[in-house]
């Protein structure tokens, strides 16, 4: 996975209306990017409800949170829907997983690993977590371990 | 603003919810009154002599009703009847919505104006919120995790794990 201290690679990521979410989009800001498996499994359902508790928190340190994943964004917009959950949905579904492997966190098995990538608003990589197995779920603390890096 | 970075799992504070034997070992549970597992594993604890704390852990969009039975349960306890309305959850998690509640503290003899806005106020919001993050900073990631000397336990705890865990602490 990608290491601390290393510039954002250029990519792109499609967002729920279809607009393009780029490198760009991190300049002065501080960014969560969450990669997980699969829109509707288990762990990832856990998960990311799990962060939806934490997003005030996030906010008040000036952060935001990213959810990607290489499934549809029609399918990422319907697991959010489903959640109900607010944490933006990115799209590495064509060309497959592109972003990912940039990141470093591309599966063989075809799927992002289940990493966490906090960014500074110079567009470098702040803290950078790559969970043991896809089945792991990362509590919310360690984001904020990350953030106080 | 709120600390969330990681930390030790809070020693049992005194205004914890406790109930149990003194001298028992001793198990803190983080749980919610919409987990059924969290409903299984309170029996499972019941049935065992231990000091056993209640944390709340609800995460709404997993629960959405989680949230507001942890707030109907801190409101029972500031008329001094925590545990009953934990009971009371955990017994019919089928019916959790306010009118149930209100039954409830009906059921418990409780002051229902009382009652309704207690459960209601930043107080009991704030105590919610108060576990809810302290697991967080320990690492909790799901419903129930039971602490038993220092070590986390998830999910479905077996009768023999609980066995062992228990054996161990004593």
């Amino acid at each position: 996975m990608i290491e601390p201290g290393t510039p954002a690679p250029e990519f792109t990521l499609a967002r729920g209306d279809g607009a393009e979410f780029t490198r760009a989009d991190l300049d002065g800001k501080t960014t969560v990017l969450v990669f997980y498996p699969f829109a509707f499994s288990p762990v990832c359902t856990d998960q990311l409800n799990l962060y939806q508790e934490v997003l005030g928190e996030l906010a008040a340190r000036g952060a935001t949170m990213y959810a990607v994943s290489c499934d549809a964004t029609w399918s990422q917009t319907a697991f959010r829907d489903q959640l109900g959950i607010s944490i933006e949905q990115l799209s590495d579904f064509e060309p497959k997983g592109e972003t990912c492997r940039a990141f470093g966190v591309y599966h063989p098995g075809g799927f992002p690993q289940r990493a966490l990538a906090i960014i500074g608003p110079d567009a470098v990589v702040k803290w950078s977590y790559e969970a043991d197995s896809p089945g792991d779920l990362p509590g919310a603390n360690l984001i904020f371990d990350g953030l106080a890096a | 603003m709120t600390e969330l970075r990681s930390a030790p799992v809070p020693p049992l504070e005194p205004d914890d919810h406790v109930r149990g034997p003194d001298g028992a070992p001793v198990v803190i549970e983080y749980a919610d009154f919409e987990c059924p597992y969290c409903a299984v594993l309170s029996d499972k604890l019941a049935a065992r002599a231990l000091r056993r704390a209640f944390r709340h852990f609800p995460v709404r969009s997993s629960h959405p009703r989680a949230w507001p039975a942890a707030c109907a349960a801190e409101a029972a306890g500031l008329q001094g009847r925590f545990w009953e309305m934990h009971d009371l959850l955990f017994g019919d998690q089928g019916r959790l919505e306010d009118p149930h509640l209100w039954q409830r503290a009906r059921d418990l003899d409780l002051d229902l104006a009382r009652f309704d806005a207690d459960r209601r106020s930043d107080e009991v919001i704030a105590r919610v919120r108060r576990d809810f993050e302290s697991g967080i900073r320990a690492g909790v990631v799901t419903t129930p995790t039971l602490w038993a000397g220092g070590t986390a336990y998830t999910g479905r705890v077996s009768e023999q794990t609980l066995d062992a865990l228990i054996g161990a602490l004593s």
